[in-house]
């Protein structure tokens, strides 16, 4: 075990990866010898050398386009966007083409060894192109996973699934915690289960469920809640698509009441999927209605963006509320 | 005569093209010490104008070197400067009416403040305070101005590209006497709305200025991992535009090469690709070290080609400035900027109602109950969100 920052275990991930796969390769713009403007591929081109760690030119397009050919000619992809912001220039390549490979080659070819990776969320004063949290688009995709890891032990094990899991993912790095987020990492190389929440809490009161850099945000909602005596069971969804019904149902049939927290707006967000298969689920056990903290329904904004953000304080009374309904 | 053979001429052996085949020359009119190359022909320009230029130079200089102080010191949280990019941009826009829209990348402020957008509203906007243009909801320098027909930047790279070509367009179609023009970097133009923007352009006859600032990097990369053919200007052949190569820091050949691809836009309701070769003496950005990819030598040589100096010795030669003038001008702006700084960062920020406002022509339902409630938590808690609470 070793102290390290978020930034830190992703490139050990991708080290330990390129290490163990010599098909491996991984690109993006900046990521080269410059080790991308995060710094998340430092020292990789120097390890692996420039066919395998390379810059491409500037188009995400381009890049998911090129990632989709690697990837189907059994190569190991592991693409960044630079922002999640600018994963739409790629959206046709990654919802038409990525996704739906396998499906409408009748499972003749595939682009199972390719990864997204890209930073995403907001709270670092970066306005509506800095700080957008687009899942929810790609949820709606059959063929792809959405993965998103809340701490630096999450994201080495996680990535390190995402890269090896035989099917395309799109890992989203929260970017506000990439350097603000410090705990211990597990040494050599270990994966976590794709497709599995994780408990971190057990409580009985009232199930919250959130993901990614909100995790944060819902720990600390929780532990305002507790010196008033309610009993929080915190759940981190980790992976977004395909998502774990059982965990969360079995959650909330114990404690009879769901809040779901993301960042994104409210309207079309992943939460109403949620909402809609727990209410299903869980109908009998469910004790008051299930809550939503989310963005606005405005694009993201840059002065306003801490009254724009689903906080703490938000979370605390939507938590009240929905226990005292 | 639609699929008529595009040459003539034909070969009985395999023979290919390569990028040397298309030989580009590039314009450059003024010389390192500031006079003009022999048989060089001059743009349209005279006294008044060349005045104006150079206060725009100047202007640029001053704002770019406080703002990145003022980024420094954490007064704003962002900044991009132009630094050692004045003339391609400048020379550009002066070769433009006020009436043409300019839809910028993010590294044309100067264009912006040819066009008399004023000191306070840069402020403004990089303070995001009640009176930015753009109600505070982008971050620092991304500016636009519905009178000086510079419309607002947006972050993600080359969008601008197509959109000029539709601007144009409309122009046309609206009888309009006038052009667009859309600057990007070369990094930019690997994005695939360059592309669309391009052909686009060339096929519909839509008279647009595509201008291309190849400074030698996209953030780290350099122009070699950027593209192997022969630069930009290659491109605009391809697409059977007009094209031209020009030296980047040298102001009148920008401006005699923008004056006339202008006219010839007009003209023939066609499209003319610009491609300024400049280099990016700053870094990327504020949140940018460019010591962790090139070399403290290789901005050195580029100093020496700094295309405000190079323009300053042309009008000195013409006795149309003194460097007494110049030292006057700076100090001027200096002290202009500085008083502007501080005016601009103790007005409030936009008041929390705007930020349901145009997203649609009106708030819906949905998003009007959002605020309320948002509204009755701040009450709560106003000590949480101290920038909205006292203005509820
Ligand atoms: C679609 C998109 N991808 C990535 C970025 C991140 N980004 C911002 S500026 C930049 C480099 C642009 O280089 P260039 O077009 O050459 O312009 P320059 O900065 O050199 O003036 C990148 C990659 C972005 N803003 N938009």
């Amino acid at each position: 075990m070793a102290q390290m920052n978020m930034l830190h275990a992703i490139n050990e991930a991708l080290s330990i990866a390129m290490t163990a796969d010599e098909r491996m390769v991984i690109f993006g713009e900046d990521v080269g010898h410059f080790g991308g403007v995060f710094r998340a591929t430092s020292g990789l081109q120097e390890q692996f050398g420039r066919d395998r760690c390379f810059n491409t030119p500037l188009t995400e397009q381009g890049i998911a386009g090129f990632a989709n050919g690697l990837a189907s000619y059994g190569m190991t992809a592991v693409a960044e966007i630079q922002f999640a912001d600018y994963i739409f220039p790629a959206f046709d390549q990654i919802v038409n083409e990525s996704a739906k490979f396998r499906y409408r080659s009748g499972n003749q070819f595939d682009v199972g060894g390719l990864t997204f990776r890209t930073p995403y969320g907001g709270g670092i004063a970066g306005g509506h192109y800095h700080s957008q949290s687009p899942e929810a688009y790609f949820t709606q995709t059959p063929g792809l996973k959405v993965v998103i890891p809340r701490n630096p032990e999450q994201a080495k094990g996680l990535l390190l699934a995402s890269i090896r899991d035989p099917n395309p993912v799109i890992f989203f790095e929260p970017k506000r915690l990439y350097r603000a987020s410090v705990g211990e990492v597990p040494a050599g190389d270990y994966v976590i289960e794709l497709g599995k929440a994780q408990v971190i809490k057990q409580g009985s009161d009232i199930t919250v469920l959130a993901w990614g850099a909100q995790m944060e945000i819902v720990e600390k909602a929780c532990e305002r809640a507790e010196k008033e005596g309610i009993s929080c069971e915190i759940i981190d969804l980790r992976t977004i698509a395909p998502w774990d019904v059982e965990t969360i149902a079995k959650s909330v049939t114990k404690t009879g009441r769901l809040l779901i927290n993301h960042e994104a707006p409210l309207t079309g967000g992943f939460a109403g999927e949620i909402a809609a298969t727990i209410q299903q689920e869980c109908f009998l056990s469910l004790e008051s209605p299930i809550s939503r903290v989310c963005g606005l329904d405005t694009p993201y904004p840059l002065v306003h963006e801490k009254e724009y953000m689903p906080d703490e304080l938000k979370t605390f009374e939507a938590i009240k509320a929905t226990v005292s309904f | 005569m639609s699929n008529a053979p595009l040459t003539n001429e034909t070969v009985h052996r395999v023979s290919f093209l390569d990028k040397a085949s298309l030989h580009i020359p590039i314009l450059r009119i003024l010389q390192a010490d500031g006079t003009t190359y022999e048989n060089a022909v001059l743009p349209v320009i005279d006294k008044a104008l060349a005045e104006k230029i150079f206060d725009t130079c100047v202007f640029t200089r001053v704002l770019d070197e406080r703002m990145l102080g003022a980024q420094r010191q954490g007064r704003i949280s962002f900044y991009m400067t132009c630094t050692g990019e004045e003339a391609s941009i400048i020379g550009s826009t002066a070769a433009l009416d006020k009436d043409d829209v300019i839809l910028a990348q993010y590294r044309e402020h100067a264009s912006l403040r040819y066009r008399g957008f004023t000191t306070e509203q840069f402020m403004n906007q990089m303070f995001s305070n009640e009176k930015d243009l753009g109600k505070g909801r982008q971050m620092p320098i991304h500016y636009g101005s519905r009178e000086l027909n510079y419309q607002t930047i947006s972050s993600p790279l080359a969008t601008q590209i197509p959109q000029a070509t539709g601007v144009a367009y409309g122009m046309k179609l609206q009888g309009k006497r006038n052009v667009a023009i859309c600057y990007f970097g070369e990094g930019a133009a690997s994005e695939g709305d360059f592309h669309a923007g391009l052909n686009m352009a060339a096929v519909l006859k839509s008279p647009t200025i595509f201008f291309c600032r190849n400074n030698g990097y996209a953030i780290s990369t350099p122009t070699e991992e950027q593209f192997a053919g022969n630069g930009i200007a290659s491109r605009g052949v391809g697409y059977g535009m007009h094209t031209i190569r020009v030296d980047g820091n040298d102001m009148l050949a920008v401006l005699a090469a923008t004056q006339q691809a202008r006219a010839h836009a007009l003209e023939f309701n066609a499209p003319v690709l610009i491609e300024a070769m400049t280099y990016r003496l700053g870094a990327h950005s504020s949140s940018d070290d460019p010591s962790g990819y090139r070399s403290k030598e290789e901005e050195a040589k580029w100093q020496k080609h700094d295309p405000v100096k190079r323009f300053k010795l042309w009008m000195i030669n013409k006795d149309w400035l003194t460097e007494a003038d110049e030292a006057k001008l700076f100090e001027r702006y200096r002290e202009e900027v500085l008083a502007a700084v501080k005016v601009a960062e103790k007005l409030p920020v936009p008041k929390l109602d705007e930020i349901i406002e145009d997203v649609l022509d009106k708030p819906t339902p949905a998003l009007r109950k959002q605020l309320k409630e948002l509204k009755e938590h701040i009450a709560k808690y106003p000590k949480a969100y101290p920038k909205s609470a006292g203005r509820l």
